[in-house]
């Protein structure tokens, strides 16, 4: 296929000058994309550069603050997800959305069902399931079977089979080869394929260059929501498109003093969990920052959390100290672990309990006679790590909910500092907050990792996982690279660059240099 | 490919085996039970005359409870089903006091549950507003029809409805609200409504015509072999068993506890449905009411207390799942045999009221434990 010369009936798909904000942040500034017919478009960028966005405005569940839309050269305005539905777009997103405990057919079917009257004409829902099932070339896949019985990669399929059988124009696949085998990515392609011949306008969203090489037509590159490039995919060089990925300026905001490593304190030998990580190993020392690189879905959370106990490790060694072996995330508490989850308002912190609540969650004791917690101990032991890391708030009592995503995020960490732990484990610490909470958050590692003589504090250890490539090669020291599940040799920042990370992170390089 | 085709028909193989298992498994139990009694009381648990009144014990029960498996399948749940029943049977004595006919009496107890099950459904889809303006408006013309003229106090009740519904549409809009608040708040608010209606007395109708022997037997024909409140509650259940089974609105009540989201996208009417389920099931509690009220011979304000966990306890042994997406009729009415096999078996025994409670509650974990397990070797 290719770039063929203009054809007269308009494309598949137009989307032009695209505008997006949330208060402040740009996400979008004025993209456009055009996919015709029977194309493969491979929509790249590198995490947070605005490729969900533009997606969900397609599926109509967020609206575009400027910007039009086309199907077919028919203005296209979708008011909602079933908007975008009817119209003919269908989203395959990586978690899936089917009803685990109905069966394939009635997830194919979902909403259209067959019916006589109030009755389901279940002879012709299954006629239609399979018919679509046929279309994707997976007979083999029962109509009767019960979707939560199904693999991921099957589940998949019942999804592409669902938008078949609605009868779509603009199937958009996000990320969907990310929790898939080899052999399934295989014939996930082959079936790419067939519904390229049958007409369907595909844009398929994907981190692995490899895989866009291999399957689309052409490519946009989007970078801090702008277009920055694109062109046919068969013949780009994978290093220019990671050229256009990552090139922009890194501001110097990472304030970096001499650090001394010292001990190893956190020991990991071959680690495995049940999916992820496949293998990981590292040592973390004293007075270290240390970056976990990556793709999301690589496995770098799942390291943390099988360090941290929050998953079963399934073989391989840890040690912390000298504790060896794994452990619970309480027992990781008093061995001087701590870790700031990804997700902060579903585990991170609970969100509607007070700043105080929050912080002192971990070691409950000292904060009042027999053990009891009088809860102006808790006040008074709150405030110095509310003005340590200049958290804006009215008193210790306010509820977390009431504070900006930046303040909470800084009450996160606080809790790691108030329990005095030794190895920090920062899971995108600065995900998602304004500039002036990460340079605070910046200067906070900075000073952890040097710790303070005079003050008596010793260095402490950090284990910085982190999507935003300036920010890893800003803070830390070393950094290793995980690609699907495995974790590359922690080189110095110094032998690295973002194209470097990018390339052993997307698969394109072997994980050793 | 040759893994993906042999991995799907064992998929299935292995799916039917579970799914057997599930339908099998509260009936497995039911049968245990009964040899148990069977074997400890002997004869006299065994006489025909006992079979019948056990199915009559659960006639109530299950009634009601069929209509809670639907609630309960689609992710909800109904805490005011005793109060239901309650309510019901004081509305059908109190129409048979005034010298309504039997059927019209029954129709208003029936008719009971499926408005109760309408202001329900609505307040859970966010309607609580409409809901306020509806009884305020109806309040309005009870209280004044004996103080003014019939046509002024239809007209200030319109009015009252009129501008709280304006009120609702322009200010409150809709506000959902979780159906364990919903139900738990008409738990009480129906009990009320049923000690109201009767004076905080028992309701004795002078002549009951047909309804009063719905729960006995009749002497003649089917009736004669079981009563014909056994007979509503297997008719009932054999039309709720087809309706989940074989019309949209049965598989959008799956879709909707499975994960309401999709369903949503997919284009199933979320709401309508929902406000569907709550009427349904909630006339089952008003058809329960009927039985009950026939039982009693009296409309009592003060029956049925507890019979909302009894309820639930049927359908979560029959292996429905509290967070939506599974259930079955079937399971639902053996979940309800079971406990009256226990019930009725402890007391053949001369055990005292605490060992059934006991025994019951055991068998409510059990089960629930039992249907982990199940699920856990499916994943």
């Amino acid at each position: 296929m290719g770039q063929t010369s203009p054809s007269p009936e308009p494309p598949r798909l137009r989307m032009e000058g695209v505008r997006k904000a949330f208060g402040a942040t740009v996400a979008l500034a004025g993209v456009d994309l055009d996919v015709r017919a029977g194309e493969v478009h491979a929509l790249v960028g590198e995490n947070g550069a605005g490729k969900s966005t533009l997606m969900k405005i397609l599926s109509g569940a967020l609206h575009a603050d400027a910007g039009r839309m086309w199907l077919d050269g028919v203005p296209y305005r979708p008011r909602t997800p079933i908007d975008g539905r009817r119209a003919g777009v269908a989203m395959i997103y990586q978690e899936l959305s089917l009803a685990p405990h109905l069966s394939v057919m009635e997830n194919i079917l979902l909403g259209v069902e067959p019916a006589f009257g109030p009755l389901l004409r279940w002879g012709e829902l299954r006629r239609r399931a399979a018919e679509a099932l046929r279309r994707i070339g997976r007979e083999d896949i029962r109509p009767e079977a019960i979707v939560s019985t199904l693999s991921v990669a099957e589940r998949q399929l019942v999804e592409i089979a669902r938008s078949v059988a609605v009868g779509c124009r603009v199937l958009v696949l996000d990320e969907p080869t990310s929790s898939l085998t080899q052999a399934d990515i295989e014939r996930l392609f082959d079936l790419i394929r067939r519904l390229k011949v049958d007409g369907h306008a595909i844009v398929y969203i994907s981190h692995v260059l490899e895989e866009v090489r291999a399957i689309a037509d052409n490519f946009t590159v989007l970078r801090d929501g702008l277009t920055v490039g694109g062109g046919a995919a068969g013949d780009v060089d994978v290093n220019d498109i990671v050229t256009m990925m990552v090139g922009r300026d890194v501001h110097d905001l990472y304030p970096r003093s001499m650090r001394a490593p010292g001990e190893v304190v956190l020991q990991i030998e071959r680690i495995a969990g049940v999916r992820l990580p496949v293998s990981a190993s590292l040592e973390l020392r004293r007075g270290e920052v240390l970056g976990i690189a990556g793709l999301i879905g690589a496995g770098r959370t799942e390291l943390l959390r099988a360090v941290f106990g929050l998953e079963p490790v399934t073989s391989g060694r840890v040690r912390v100290g000298g504790h060896v072996g794994p452990a619970s995330p309480s027992r990781r508490w008093l061995q001087g672990v701590g870790l700031v989850s990804e997700d902060r308002s579903r585990e991170g912190l609970a969100v509607n309990l007070t700043i105080a609540d929050n912080l002192t969650m971990p070691r409950l004791r000292g904060l009042g006679p027999l053990g009891l917690i009088m809860p102006r101990s808790q006040h008074r032991a709150s405030l110095p790590w509310i003005d340590r890391l200049g958290i804006r708030c009215t008193s210790p009592s306010q509820p977390v909910d009431a504070l900006s995503g930046g303040n909470q995020q800084k009450v996160a960490v606080a809790r790691l500092l108030y329990t005095d732990v030794d190895v920090l484990l920062l899971d995108e610490p600065t995900r998602g907050i304004d500039v002036g909470s990460k340079a605070h958050i910046y200067r906070l590692i900075d000073e952890l990792a040097r710790g303070d003589p005079d003050a008596g504090r010793a260095p402490r250890a950090v284990l910085l996982i982190s999507s935003y490539l300036p920010e890893l090669l800003g803070t830390c020291d070393r950094i290793a690279v995980m690609c699907r599940g495995r974790l590359g040799e922690a080189r110095p920042v110094r032998e690295l660059d973002e194209h470097r990370i990018m390339l052993q992170a997307t698969g394109a390089e072997g994980a050793t240099i | 490919m040759s893994a993906g085709r042999s991995t799907s028909p064992a998929a299935g193989r292995r799916g039917r085996a579970l799914t057997l298992l599930g339908t099998l498994g509260p009936l497995i139990g039911l049968a245990f039970v009964w040899l148990l009694f069977a074997v400890l009381v002997g004869v006299d648990f065994l006489k025909w005359d006992n079979q019948r009144l056990m199915l009559l014990q659960t006639a109530v029960v299950g009634t009601a409870a069929v209509g809670a498996t639907l609630i309960i399948i689609s992710g909800g749940i109904d805490l005011s089903v005793g109060s239901m029943i309650a309510l019901g049977t004081v509305v059908v004595a109190l129409l048979l006091k005034i010298g309504a006919d039997p059927s019209l009496a029954a129709l208003g107890g029936i008719g009971a549950g499926l408005l109760v099950g309408a202001a329900i459904g609505a307040i859970v889809i966010g309607h609580v507003g409409r809901v306020a303006a509806a009884v305020v408006g109806a309040m309005t013309v009870l209280w004044t029809w004996d103080a003014i003229a019939p046509l002024l106090s239809v007209a200030a009740g319109v009015t009252a409805f009129a501008v709280l519904l304006l009120f609702n549409e322009y200010i409150i809009k809709r506000i959902p609200i979780a159906p364990f608040i919903v139900t738990l708040g008409m738990w009480g608010a129906l009990r009320g409504a049923a000690k109201g209606l009767g004076d905080n007395q028992p309701v004795y109708p002078d002549d009951l015509g047909w309804l009063g022997g719905l729960m006995a037997n009749t002497g003649h024909g089917l009736g004669s072999l079981l009563p014909p409140g056994v007979w509503i509650l297997l008719l009932l259940a054999l039309v709720m068993a087809g309706v989940l089974r074989y019309t949209r609105f049965g598989r959008h009540i799956f879709a909707i506890g499975s994960n309401e989201q999709t369903a949503r996208l997919a284009g199933v009417h979320v709401a309508r449905t929902k406000l569907l389920i709550y009427i349904v099931g909630i006339g089952c509690a008003g058809l329960a009411a009927l039985l009950q009220f026939s039982y009693l011979n009296m409309g009592d304000p003060t029956t049925a207390e507890g019979y909302e966990l009894k309820v639930i306890a049927a359908v979560v042994i029959g292996g429905a799942s509290l967070s939506g997406g599974e259930g079955s009729i079937r399971g639902t009415i053996v979940g309800a045999l079971i406990m009256t096999v226990v019930d009725n078996g402890c007391t053949k025994l001369g055990l005292d009221n605490w060992v059934q409670d006991i025994a019951t509650g055991a068998i409510i974990v059990a089960a629930v434990a039992l249907d982990r397990l199940r699920h856990r070797r499916g994943e």
